[in-house]
This record gives structure tokens, C-alpha cells and sequence, in this order.
């Protein structure tokens, strides 16, 4: 491409003749743009069709996320038209990926709607993803300017005061998803979710997939799933959780589900990602208006956050839930089952619950973010984990995060109680060998295996599943050069 | 029965070393120490009696133990906890909870439920001494 297909044409009678000019002639790209700090910023990932130049790609994705069309339209004058223009402003090669770039674009805090999510996604990933002269494209961060965060009222909750509500402080808390997760009847199912509390767990918790299923009426689960947390409550003497799902077909009807927990005393509730963000963003507004957690289960999201070439990362998912208002949010394990690089899921966690997040390359991050006090998400890992990785969690992810061992809870070889023991003895083990100053990320197995010899569930749960490991190659990792700039 | 609140309830009882452990590490973090104690441990009880003001400054964890022998001696036989406070932005909570002393016989709870609209409970829970 020329110099000139790249420069913004400024004589308005040309600019504005009918026909076809490159995105980058329409002022879609602007090299020596200063982002505002009052602009919303995205980064994308793009992978241009053999022979499209890479800025007027980038153009393109910043003309068909804001104002463009693929003509020229007279229309445009009737508006200040320069200010609707969203402007990629920086084009760079994605370090060791060729044919790929990283396109950074700057929107007009005007170009959005005052707390809605729905808004935002309307624009940023509305067309572009489907646009002809892209093979494909990956929104990889977004940033958020302090002035469009204050329209949003974020987690109903938030760590400080979910850990107060419930009265568990330093250490992480403790979960389960009832097994199998379709199938059982509402009385068999409480059963499960009340020898897991007894036996040491905070939490258990309802799967994505369990609604209201010809097995089990949702009335029924939610009136079992009760009547077990409130005995394990007088069991134990400690306040006890069960993640109810409320996830339905229509709003009204998550609504009533939402009603009858709230009429039951549960602390908590459960919603899918799958619900959508104007979903997702009314049950926040009840929940914060009935003192209820909002847990949310990120069910779908590997469709679109998984291939590094296309789709969006999880860290934007992140940041759209913690502004839509989510207070617990399944971020992933990096030592368990399911997808996730260690470092890209520390970056998850920073966002989910840092209220600065600096710019910090190995983990994702790309922009500076200042969470303008909006509360803290606590993030849950889920998903093939037991009590034998215990100091690689905590290694990895600290006291503020629930760790959810289902299978690692029910398919305990004495039980499902002596399972939630074998967890919550391994937890509490391991927190306070790490306050003691040990190093626990290298003698972690040495510190479960002292707390084994006094505890016999422990001792059994190690000899069943201490040598199983998911050691496969992460798909989703962060592209990036260390440079001496980054601080 | 073992109330099993506080973040070591699980472990077998702390003893004044481990106690004292504890205490450097939430010292090393910068926040402050208090001591609540009570004889009534429900899981709502939110607020035990304090046992002096929570302790800022300090600089070893020895200040704390004089304070926790103290405390022995006159409620013996209540629930004592060490609370770990973090005064900074955006925290401005407890950081840390755990038991130091229980009493000899443990209370338990009791359930009592109020059947209404139907199937639907109410739910409360009643201390026994």
C-alpha cells in the first residue's frame, strides 16, 4: 500500500464523493493518535487475507467497529463525524507468528451507552469478527476508562463482604459440584450436597447443566439442597453454601427461581454465561437489591476464547463480567483438566480482583487498568483438581479464590465426607505451613504428606490420585517480547 | 462438637508456638491484631467481645501472647479468636481468623424448621449449651 491509501484525505470533496476509498483514507487510521484517557481502547488480533496491508486492515476493523460502511456516504457531514471515528492508531507484528499483527483502536467514550454491556459487545465485536478481508481476528484486551466504569455497579457483593457475610477469612474457601450431574433426584441430591458440607467444604453447587430436567423439578432441588446446607450448618457451627442455579429459558422465570432461593435463606445463587450480558446484568441488579452472591459459571466460553487466531480471551470476558457484576467467576485451575497456561490465568485473576491492574505482558495484560473501586470478583478453579495439587493452588492463586474439587470431593474412596475432610484438612494445612515461612511450591508434598500420618482421609485421597497430572501443551498462551519498558 | 470456624479449626489445636507463627506472619504483612472471645459461637454471631482494642504497631508477635495469657486466664473457658485487620484502600476488613481456645465442653446446634406455604421451610438454628 502507498503513502498516500494510508493518510486520511482531508480535501472534503474528495473525501466525501461517492464511491469506494480505503477505511485508512476515511480517517479510520491515525498513526500519531495520543489515546484520550477518557477513551475505551481495544486490542485485537489480526490475521489479514494474503495481500491486505495490515494498517488498512486494522482501519477496517476500527472503521467497521465504529461508524463505517464499506462506501462512502454523504450522511456522514450531517455529524461530527471525526469524533465517531474510532482510530487504530498502532500496528505491530505479533512476536514469533508471522502473518499476524496486533492492532490497537481507540473509541470516543461517546460511541457508548451509560452501563450496558450489551452496548459495548453490540460494537466492538459486532461485524468485524465476520469481516471478508480478515481470516480472522481476536480481541485480546480492552481498557476501560474510569468515567465509563462509574455507569456500571459491578459485583453485587464482592470479596470483602462475602467473606464477611459468611465469616471465613485467610484462607481460600472451599467447593464442590454435586456428582453425577444429571440424573439424580432432588432427595438423593441433597444428599451429596450435605455430606460434602458436613464433611469440611464452604460450598456446594449446582453444574451449567442442571435447570429443572424431567429427573428433578428445580423446586425439588432447591428445597433438598436446603434442608442439607441448614443441617450442616448445625453440624458444623459454620455458615454453609449451596450454589443454586437459576439459569432458565426466560428472565421471569430465573426471576421466580431466584425469588424462592432468596425465600429458602440461601446465601447464594448461580447463573451460566450462556444467559447473556443483559441477563447476566439484571439478576446482578436483584441480587444486589436481595444481599445474594452471584456466582457465575463460565459454561460456553472455550466456543470463542480458546484458538489464539480468532474469537476473544477470557481476560475481556473478565472485565465485561466484573463491570456487568459477577461476584464469583470461574477462571480456571492451570493445574486441572481444563484449558489454561499458569501465567494467562494469573492474568484472569488480576483482573478479576486487583483494583489497579498494571500493564504486565507475561500475563495477558497489555493495558493499564484502574478499576475505579468497583468491587472485587473472586475467581474459581474448577475442574480436575484434588487435595495432592493443594500447594500448587495456593502457590498459584493465594487466599482469595474458591477452589471447587468435585470429583477430587465425591469420588473419595471412604466417601464423599471424609473427601471434603481430606480437601479441608490439606487446605488449612498448607495455609498455615505457608505463614510459617515454608516454600511451599517445593515442599508442599512434604507438608500434605505430614498432615496424611494424623489424617486418614488425606492420607487415602494422596494414594489415589497424588500422581495424576493434566501435563498437555496450552492452546491459549500470551504472545509476547519482554522488553525493558514494561514495568 | 468441634466448632469447626476460623481458618485452622480442621488442624489439630494450635499450640503457643504455632500461635506465635501465626502472629509474626500477620505482623510481617502489616496488619493489626485483635483478640475477641465468647461463649456464644453461632455462625451469626458476628460480633465477639473484644478484648482491648485491636492492637496496631506492633512490632513482635510477644505483645500478643501477654495479651492471649491475659485473656486465658479470665475466660478460660470461652472461645477465644486472633483476628488479623488490614487498615489499607480497598481491603478495610479481616484478613485472617482462627480459634486459640475453646471450651472444655463444646456447644451444638439445633435446627428447628417452620413448615410453610406448603413444602417450603423456614430454617433457624438455636444454640445448646
Amino acid at each position: 500500500m502507498n503513502e498516500m491509501s494510508k493518510t486520511q484525505i482531508t480535501d472534503a470533496k474528495k473525501r466525501y464523493a461517492a464511491g469506494v476509498l480505503k477505511y485508512a483514507q476515511m480517517g479510520y487510521w491515525d498513526g500519531d493518535y495520543e489515546p484520550k484517557d477518557t477513551d475505551i481502547l481495544a486490542l485485537f488480533r489480526i490475521t489479514p487475507q494474503e495481500g491486505v496491508d495490515p494498517i488498512e486492515a486494522a482501519a477496517a476493523v476500527a472503521g467497521e467497529s465504529s461508524t463505517a460502511t464499506w462506501t462512502v456516504v454523504w450522511t456522514d457531514r450531517l455529524t461530527a463525524c471525526d469524533q465517531y471515528r474510532a482510530k487504530a492508531y498502532k500496528v505491530e507484528p505479533v512476536p514469533g507468528t508471522p502473518g499476524q499483527y496486533f492492532c490497537y483502536v481507540a473509541y470516543d467514550l461517546i460511541l457508548f451507552e451509560e452501563g450496558s454491556i450489551a452496548n459495548v459487545t453490540a460494537s466492538i465485536i459486532g461485524n468485524v469478527f465476520s469481516f471478508k478481508p480478515l481470516k480472522a481476528a481476536r480481541l485480546e484486551d480492552m481498557r476501560f476508562p474510569v468515567a465509563y466504569l462509574k455507569t456500571f455497579s459491578g459485583p453485587p457483593t464482592g470479596i470483602v463482604v462475602e467473606r464477611e457475610r459468611l465469616d471465613k477469612f485467610g484462607r481460600p474457601l472451599l467447593g464442590a459440584t454435586t456428582k453425577p450431574k444429571l440424573g439424580l433426584s432432588g432427595k438423593n441430591y441433597g444428599r451429596v450436597v450435605y455430606e460434602g458440607l458436613k464433611g469440611g467444604l464452604d460450598f456446594m453447587k449446582d453444574d451449567e447443566n442442571i435447570n429443572s430436567q424431567p429427573f428433578m423439578h428445580w423446586r425439588d432441588r432447591f428445597l433438598y439442597c436446603m434442608e442439607a446446607v441448614n443441617k450442616a450448618t448445625a453440624v458444623t457451627g459454620e455458615v454453609k453454601g449451596h450454589y443454586l442455579n437459576v439459569t432458565a429459558g426466560t428472565m421471569e422465570e430465573m426471576y421466580r427461581r431466584a425469588e424462592f432461593a432468596k425465600e429458602l435463606g440461601s446465601v447464594i445463587i448461580m447463573v451460566d454465561l450462556i444467559i447473556g450480558w443483559t441477563a447476566t446484568q439484571s439478576i446482578s441488579n436483584w441480587a444486589r437489591q436481595n444481599d445474594m452472591i452471584l456466582h457465575m459459571h463460565r459454561a460456553g466460553h472455550g466456543t470463542y476464547t480458546r484458538q489464539k487466531n480468532h474469537g476473544i480471551s477470557f481476560r475481556v470476558i473478565a472485565k465485561w463480567l466484573r463491570m456487568a457484576g459477577v461476584d464469583h467467576l470461574h477462571c480456571g485451575t492451570a493445574v486441572g483438566k481444563l484449558e489454561g497456561d499458569p501465567m494467562t490465568v494469573q492474568g484472569y485473576y488480576n483482573v478479576c480482583r486487583e483494583m489497579h491492574n498494571p500493564v504486565d505482558l507475561p500475563r495477558g495484560i497489555f493495558f493499564e487498568q484502574d478499576w475505579a473501586n468497583l468491587k472485587r470478583v473472586l475467581p474459581v478453579a474448577s475442574g480436575g483438581i484434588h487435595a495432592g495439587q493443594m500447594h500448587q493452588l495456593i502457590d498459584l492463586f493465594g487466599d482469595d479464590v474458591v477452589l471447587q474439587f468435585g470429583g477430587g470431593t465425591i469420588g473419595h474412596p471412604m466417601g464423599i465426607q471424609a473427601g471434603a475432610t481430606a480437601n479441608r484438612v490439606a487446605l488449612e494445612a498448607m495455609v498455615l505451613a505457608r505463614n510459617e515461612g515454608i516454600d511451599i511450591a517445593n515442599e508442599g508434598l512434604e507438608v500434605l504428606r505430614k498432615a496424611a500420618k494424623w489424617c486418614k482421609p488425606l492420607e487415602a485421597a494422596l494414594d489415589t490420585w497424588g500422581n495424576i497430572t493434566f501435563n498437555y501443551t496450552p492452546t491459549d498462551t500470551s504472545d509476547f517480547v519482554p522488553t525493558a519498558s514494561v514495568s | 462438637m468441634r466448632i469447626t470456624q476460623g481458618c485452622f479449626s480442621f488442624l489439630p489445636d494450635l499450640d503457643d508456638n504455632q500461635i506465635r507463627d501465626q502472629v509474626e506472619y500477620i505482623l510481617s504483612r502489616g496488619w493489626a491484631v485483635g483478640i475477641e472471645y465468647t461463649d456464644e459461637p453461632h455462625p451469626r454471631n458476628t460480633y465477639w467481645e473484644m478484648w482491648g482494642h485491636p492492637m496496631f504497631d506492633l512490632k513482635d508477635a510477644k505483645g500478643v501472647m501477654i495479651e492471649l495469657d491475659d485473656c486465658r486466664k479470665e475466660q478460660g473457658d470461652a472461645y477465644i479468636r486472633i483476628n488479623a485487620f488490614d487498615s489499607s484502600r480497598g481491603w478495610e476488613t479481616v484478613m485472617m481468623s482462627f480459634i486459640v481456645n475453646r471450651p472444655a465442653r463444646e456447644p451444638s446446634f439445633r435446627t428447628w424448621r417452620q413448615e410453610v406455604d406448603g413444602r417450603s421451610m423456614r430454617y433457624t438454628h438455636e444454640m445448646v449449651p
